[in-house]
């Protein structure tokens, strides 16, 4: 069994997260657990306070109130870098790949954090610089293999469709070998095959490698689907958190999504 | 069919990392630089050497330190000559003071001292981006045009900071002929243009391109941006450093901090722009095109148009065709000559047919 | 005292100079979103063709009307062979394509006016004024009165007008002034139009005080640290930027100047306005811009 597995804490906890800009309220009152392992997926209606939330746990905004306990250890915010060194890895909602770079390229950079040679050697081509860099290529193969998209390896990522992106934005985060896989809308975008086989993928990353994956999905279907743990936002305040069976049937979620009580089909 | 690329591939991750991935490409490259090194030296005679080779090399190798920075990097910097002087001046007091100190190792001090100003002139990028950065950079280059001409100390008391570089020589031999002039330029630009494309090819190289293209994006998996920009900054700035250097020394023979204006920086970012942005290659395209191109225009002016076109006029025809050549590549291919040079070479390898 | 308080009067003076450039930047730049380099090579041209004009013995209103049609000429040519070719790039592709512009302008400046220095005669006197003791210069008190009126203008029309209302459209958000039928060329078209009006006053102006020449374009280079100082997209930033940059070049020159030999003024605007920056990176008046991941 993993170690992961033997943790009886949660990966990831928030407690009473606040965070403003200047008047506007994005989070108030935040707080939940995300276990190790499990698949947690993140819904509320638009301007929610979602993509906030997730910028908040990946460091790119920081939060005025509250704590973060990510891995056992707590802290008042996160920085970008410090969050990407614990182990958390994400995609963007608006697709922030490198469209300067190759497929390949985007997809090693994600593994920059275990690059094992000095800019030095690598300038001079002495010492580790082609061992470290055949092994950086071996990992990045090894996460194109997985999400099949090899033979675009050396395509200019800009020249690709929006589909294969997305999933060369996926590549990057999952070639840092992250504990913690936050997706901000993965599916966006996508046709009925694209988001099958997305959601594969997503399944396959937590089954396959123990990934625990945090994601901000609007499609109802797909969430009941694939997620252990629902946590349902809106205006910025959490209205519901629990299976996605406990969540269906929450009056104060369904009257958030449509304003009336008739219960999600 | 001449220039096929089939039937080329790697069976290892090390080989597919190699420099030059065509057998082509290599054989070219091959072919260049044993032209450059064994047959020039015996055909050229001294104008070429001195006129044009030199500075072309030179100006090449300020173009990579500066493409390194914007093409790579991303970062807006019209401070270029601030470094190359930065350079010069660094090697002129390291060889007039500290007898003893090999040439070479000058020049390098020189590149080492401009890339300690480079990384002093790239923190505000942490804060600043795009336009702000390029006030920082203006603020640098007319500083340090300043310094040079108001304290004496740079150069050893003379008046508006005027010096003379003493005689080149390297390992006992004496390079100030004009083929030595050639031969020591080649070298040292030759293996600084081997660093950079290993550089290029990096995970450094990778990380400058990161943070140029979404520096939001190069954090959250990573990479420290702003050491990222610093070193981007210290190595495009000691590149600039050693050519100014070389521009000093080995060009010029005598110069002042004029030499270093506002315009010099205008020119190597001419040649970054007009070489292509982000290619090691383009920036020695963009220089023969800088330099040749006004040659051209005044044999054309005193041969075709003869005494129809006097000395000052001609400068500021060559203004307005500089200006409208900036624009032109900007509008119709602005990847540079590089692109235009790859390009033909893909037309190559489908010849004789027009298309795949 | 009188004489740090004289210093920092003429510097504020000064600065107005430098406030008349940068406002051609900041309509520039509020419009269109282009970092327009030219702008110098813009104001010299503006003050070459018009004082070309006058030495031949064209009335001075004449020789007004002629240069300020040629700077609507420039306007279009500008719009239509370089912006329009342009849109859609990247903001240092447009800032690029200004410095091959300015090449371009002081080029043909030069080319048919001449690159000497020609002196420039506005008819003001300049026997010093005395205004509560301290004495001005009458031609600085008249540049800065242009300038005010100046501003005024431009705010009347900013505010008043349909084409000032078009223009605060476009600089807002261009896209949704496209949707609203804003035809973005003609904008495009009118605000370099004015920024070269501008320049055309700052370039009688400036040549008046110091002479028509190459190097206005370099002087000119100090409205930067103006526009960093009071934010790229504010006139009165643009104002309030060239008072504090020209009162603070003066009185560093003055006290600061002395111990390190003189001659700061060639980089001491820059050196405030990265110090500005690392504290205020949009400026006094600017814009503070919130990202959006």
């Amino acid at each position: 069994m993993s170690e992961g597995a033997r943790r009886r804490g949660p990966l990831l906890r928030l407690q009473h997260i606040g965070l403003s800009f200047r008047a506007i309220k994005a989070l108030t009152d935040i707080g939940f657990e995300v276990r190790p392992h499990e698949v947690c997926a993140l819904i509320g209606p638009n301007g929610a306070g979602k993509s906030s939330l997730l910028n908040v746990v990946s460091g790119v905004y920081r939060p005025q109130v509250g704590e973060i306990t990510f891995d056992g250890e707590p802290q008042a915010y996160m920085t970008p870098r410090g969050a990407a060194k614990r182990g958390i890895a994400r995609t963007f909602q608006n697709i922030a790949i490198f469209k300067g770079m190759s497929v390949l390229e985007n997809v090693i950079a994600g593994g920059n954090l275990s690059f094992g040679s000095t800019w030095l050697e690598q300038a001079l081509r002495v010492g580790r610089a082609s061992a470290a860099e055949s092994a950086a290529r071996e990992r990045a193969e090894r996460v194109l293999e997985f999400l099949r998209i090899q033979r675009y390896r050396h395509s200019p990522v800009g020249t690709l469709s929006y589909g294969l992106q997305k999933r060369v934005e996926l590549g990057r985060a999952l070639a840092a070998e992250p504990k913690l896989l936050l997706l901000d809308e993965p599916m966006a975008g996508m046709n009925a095959e694209e988001k099958r086989e997305m959601g594969e993928f997503i399944l396959d990353v937590n089954r396959a490698l123990g990934t625990t994956i945090v994601l901000i999905e609007h499609d109802m279907r797909v969430v009941m689907d694939i997620s252990d743990h629902v946590v349902v936002l809106d205006y910025g305040r959490i209205v519901g958190d629990g299976t996605p069976d406990e969540v269906r049937s929450n009056p104060d979620v369904v009257r958030a999504y449509l304003g009336t009580k008739r219960a999600v089909a | 069919m001449l220039y096929s690329e089939a039937g080329q591939f790697s069976s290892s991750y090390a080989s597919d990392a190699r420099l030059f991935r065509l057998r082509q490409e290599a054989v070219e490259v091959i072919v260049v630089v044993a032209v450059a090194f064994g047959v020039v030296p015996f055909v050229g005679d001294d104008y070429w050497f001195t006129a044009i080779l030199v500075p072309f090399l030179i100006l090449s190798l300020a173009g990579i330190g500066l493409n390194l920075l914007m093409g790579y990097a991303g970062q807006l910097s019209v401070g270029t000559a601030a470094f190359m002087a930065t350079g010069a001046y660094t090697a002129y007091n390291v060889q007039v003071r500290l007898p003893g100190v090999p040439l070479l190792v000058s020049f390098a001090l020189g590149g080492l001292a401009a890339a300690v100003l480079g990384a002093i002139a790239g923190v505000p990028s942490g804060r600043i981006k795009g336009f702000y950065l390029v006030v920082c950079t203006l603020a640098l280059q007319f500083f340090v045009e300043w310094v040079f001409t108001r304290f004496r100390f740079f150069s050893k008391d003379n008046a508006s900071g005027l010096v003379s570089v003493p005689p080149l020589v390297v390992l006992g031999h004496d390079f100030t002929t004009p083929r030595g002039r050639y031969l020591l330029t080649l070298v040292v630009v030759s293996v600084l243009t081997w660093v950079a494309m290993n550089i290029a090819k990096s995970e450094l190289g990778r990380r400058f391109m990161a943070v140029r293209d979404m520096d939001t994006a190069a954090a959250v998996i990573g990479i420290p941006v702003l050491r990222t920009k610093l070193l981007a900054f210290a190595i495009s700035s000691f590149y600039c450093g050693v050519a100014g250097a070389l521009w000093g020394f080995v060009y010029l023979g005598t110069f002042d901090p004029r030499a270093w204006d506002l315009s010099r920086s205008f020119q190597v970012l001419f040649i970054v722009i007009l070489g292509g942005m982000g290619s090691i290659f383009g920036n020695f395209l963009g220089a023969a095109f800088m330099l040749l191109l006004p040659i051209l225009m005044s044999h054309v002016a005193s041969s075709l148009l003869a005494g129809m076109v006097d000395q000052g006029s001609l400068e500021n025809y060559k203004k307005i065709v500089f200006g409208v050549l900036i624009i032109f590549f900007l509008i119709k291919e602005p990847l540079g000559l590089a692109k235009i040079w790859r390009s033909l070479r893909e037309r190559a390898s489908v010849w004789p047919l027009r298309h795949w | 005292m009188a004489y740090a308080f004289e210093t920092l009067v003429s510097g504020l003076l000064a600065g107005v100079m430098y406030s008349m450039v940068a406002i051609g930047f900041v309509l520039i730049y509020k419009a269109s979103g282009v970092f327009n380099f030219a702008q110098g090579a813009m104001v010299l041209f503006s003050a070459l063709t018009f004082v070309s004009l006058t030495e031949r013995g064209v009335p001075f209103v004449y020789a007004l009307a002629l240069t300020a049609a040629a700077m609507i000429v420039v306007a279009i040519l500008i719009e239509r062979f370089v912006l329009r070719r342009l849109v859609n790039r990247s903001p240092i592709t447009l800032f690029m394509a200004t410095l091959g512009l300015s090449y371009i302008l002081e080029g043909v400046a030069q080319a048919f006016w001449g690159a000497d220095v020609h002196g420039l005669e506005l008819g003001i006197n300049d026997i010093p004024v005395s205004v509560l003791g301290i004495q001005l210069s009458r031609f600085d008190l008249f540049a800065s009165t242009t300038a005010a009126v100046l501003v005024v203008l431009l705010s009347l029309f900013a505010s008043k007008t349909r084409l000032g209302l078009s223009l605060r459209a476009v600089a807002d958000d261009p896209v949704a002034a496209l949707s609203l039928g804003v035809r973005l060329p003609k904008i495009w078209r009118v605000v370099w139009t004015l920024a070269g009006l501008v320049g055309l006053i700052a370039g009688l102006l400036w040549g008046a005080r110091s002479g028509v020449q190459f190097s206005l374009t370099l002087v000119v280079l100090k409205a930067m640290p103006v526009l960093i100082v009071g934010g790229f997209d504010s006139i009165g930033g643009a104002i309030v930027g060239g008072l504090i940059v020209g009162a603070s070049e003066k009185l560093a020159e003055v006290y600061i100047g002395p111990f390190v030999g003189g001659g700061i003024e060639n980089w001491f605007p820059y050196a405030l306005a990265v110090g500005f920056l690392l504290l205020r990176p949009a400026g006094l008046f600017g814009d503070h811009a919130i990202e959006r991941v």
